[in-house]
């Protein structure tokens, strides 16, 4: 039998081989050769996903201090302290799609702090009550599980990895966020209206957080390529009905009203109709124009500026360390 | 309630407060340390220390028949027993605006405060009120790594550049001016080592001063004096600003609503 090697390949050979291994669903690892076009879309969703884990700590940091009572200061700091770890998680799986091209976690970072590299819609918006904090991890943090456990069966085998312990942890996250917003449902009137009027604020961004229909709404989309590479299986249309068919009924049994009056379910259709969020103010938003995008944004810049002498520092140690060894 | 009990209420206020406030400066540091990795190990010991609030405060509850969460949380600040160290600010600025925090402080803070935690703990593992015995074993096996942790960064910012040489001396120089408030027992110091609930303050002083010399040796660093206690004495109730500030942050939702029986 004649062996030919992989290296000897054309790159129209490499790319049949490489989507006959995603037509078999086999896991792509980071090491593998790749169309540029795949690694390209990777980049783009993971890097983002794990800027979103960073920024989502910071909506909730806020609450972080003032949770009402020492348990749930335990509770709240244990759910940001995860969310960090799977932006650290994810980072380092970006970072290994990105060495080929030269470029490292600085580069993903400076690419957050000049709005390059996005994040969702939902971290910037503002959370000016406790309220926020609980809708936030039932709610927000329901909505990334349901994104999180389609994207669980993904064609990159490190994303999938590392999304198989996001998962297990958000679903505490969710626990954590539905005890929060239950205790204020089953509370005082002020309670119950804090709760109302975050679900109100909460409500639009919300059904924005899965992305537009069609590329219709906001010009462009990498859903197609996403599914071609089997990198994701559902559409954005279909996890943002999933949501509500989960959802929907929780909300009104707490008592609380969906800010929405033309909200229901059609039966022949066997789908949710919904009052469709204002896709320009998401494209606005999520392009770093959202009420708290700058405050957020700098808010990272500046601690990140401010702590350059320790990572200087660092450096060194390390340096000189190596030079003694070696 | 009994004199010992006086006494034994005193000293777990300390602790606790301690240990409340400590965590709640480390919380506050929450995405803004110098890289993820640090941002993910530091929460976990903020959380850490948030729990070992909750055991002593737990102890007090029982003690006083008071919640937990109306000691910690519905308290004046002179009713605070904590260390004023603790109680400082990171640094300019707050934690949701432009916050100028000071990584070399919180370093040397850290780390100065859990050398002294350990030794607390350590002798109030033979006190006489057993419940601190239980509590102080349990709290014992999160401490270890926690010290693990900010040797670490003292001794590789205490070795690199000479910048950050000399921003920790000067952390260590500020540290220094008030650790003795951390050393003090307060003014019933006296009856809680007669009454053989922790170790007379000179001792765990001695203690603390030879681990201190022996971490400075090995970074060729020394200073003379003792520690001071320039800006008061938190045990016997004395605080600044920065607790009242502290405490109107932390206790802010907790009594926005008088009527609330749960949150």
């Amino acid at each position: 039998m004649e062996v030919i090697h992989y290296r000897e390949l054309t790159d129209e050979e490499k790319y049949e081989h490489f989507m006959e291994r995603i037509e078999n669903d086999e896991k792509i690892e980071a090491g593998d050769w790749m169309p540029d076009e795949y690694r390209k879309a990777l980049i783009k969703l993971i890097s983002s996903h794990g800027a979103s884990e960073i920024m989502g700590a910071l909506p909730e940091k806020e609450w972080v201090p003032k949770a009402p009572t020492i348990d749930r200061k335990l509770s709240i700091m244990a759910k940001v302290q995860d969310e960090m770890g799977h932006g650290q998680l994810l980072l380092r799986v970006a970072e290994d799609l990105l060495k080929p091209m030269g470029k490292n976690r600085e580069d993903l970072l400076q690419d957050l702090f000049s709005k390059k590299l996005k994040f969702h819609n939902v971290f910037h918006m503002p959370s000016p009550t406790w309220a926020d904090a609980a809708i936030i991890a039932w709610l927000v943090d329901g909505a990334a599980i349901l994104t999180q456990t389609m994207l669980l069966k993904t064609s990159y085998g490190p994303y999938g990895r590392a999304l198989k312990r996001i998962c297990q942890e958000e679903s505490f996250h969710a626990k954590h966020g539905e005890s929060l917003v239950l205790a204020l449902a089953s509370g005082t009137e002020k309670q119950k209206q804090m709760l109302q009027e975050s679900l109100n604020r909460w409500w639009e961004p919300l059904l924005m957080f899965f992305g537009p229909k069609s590329t219709k709404d906001i010009g462009h989309s990498s859903v197609d390529i996403n599914m071609k590479y089997k990198i994701r299986f559902k559409t954005n249309e279909e996890l943002r009905q999933e949501f509500l068919t989960k959802y929907v009924e929780k909300i009104q049994l707490l008592g609380l009203t969906i800010p929405d009056e033309t909200i229901c379910f059609d039966e022949e259709k066997q789908e949710w109709i919904y009052q469709q969020p204002d896709w320009k103010k998401f494209k606005q938003v999520v392009s770093g124009n959202g009420p708290r995008s700058d405050a957020r944004i700098s808010l990272r810049r500046d601690s990140y500026d401010e702590s350059e002498w320790v990572r200087e520092a660092l450096s060194d140690y390390k340096n000189k360390n190596q030079s003694l060894v070696g | 309630m009994s004199h010992y009990e006086t006494i034994v209420r005193e000293l777990l206020y300390q602790l606790a407060d301690d240990n409340f406030i400590h965590s709640y400066r480390g919380s506050e540091w929450l995405g803004l340390a110098p890289h993820i990795e640090e941002d993910v190990a530091f929460s976990s010991i903020s959380q850490d220390t948030m729990g070992h609030a909750s055991i002593y405060y737990q102890l007090l509850e029982k003690l006083l028949e008071v919640p937990v969460d109306e000691i910690s949380h519905n308290r004046k600040p002179e009713e605070f027993r904590n260390a004023i160290l603790l109680e400082e600010v990171n640094g300019p600025g707050d934690y949701l605006n432009s916050p100028k925090y000071d990584w070399a402080f919180t370093v040397v803070r850290h780390l100065f405060f859990n050398i002294f935690k350990d030794i607390r703990l350590q002798s109030l593992n033979q006190s006489s009120y057993e419940p601190l015995v239980h509590a102080a074993r349990k709290i014992q096996t999160e401490q270890y790594y926690h010290l693990m942790h900010w040797k670490t960064w003292f001794y590789q910012l205490m070795s690199s550049t000479e910048e950050a040489r000399s921003r920790m001396e000067q952390a260590i120089y500020r540290v220094w001016r008030d650790f003795g408030g951390v050393l003090t027992l307060g003014k019933y110091g006296g009856e809680m080592s007669d009454l053989k609930l922790i170790a007379p303050e000179a001792q765990l002083k001695e203690e603390w001063l030879n681990q201190i010399q022996q971490l400075f040796s090995e970074v060729d660093f020394t200073i003379k004096d003792d520690p001071g206690m320039e800006k008061g004495n938190g045990r016997n109730g004395e605080h600044t600003s920065d607790l009242v500030d502290a405490l109107n942050v932390l206790s802010e939702v907790y009594i926005s609503d008088e009527e609330a029986v749960g949150w």
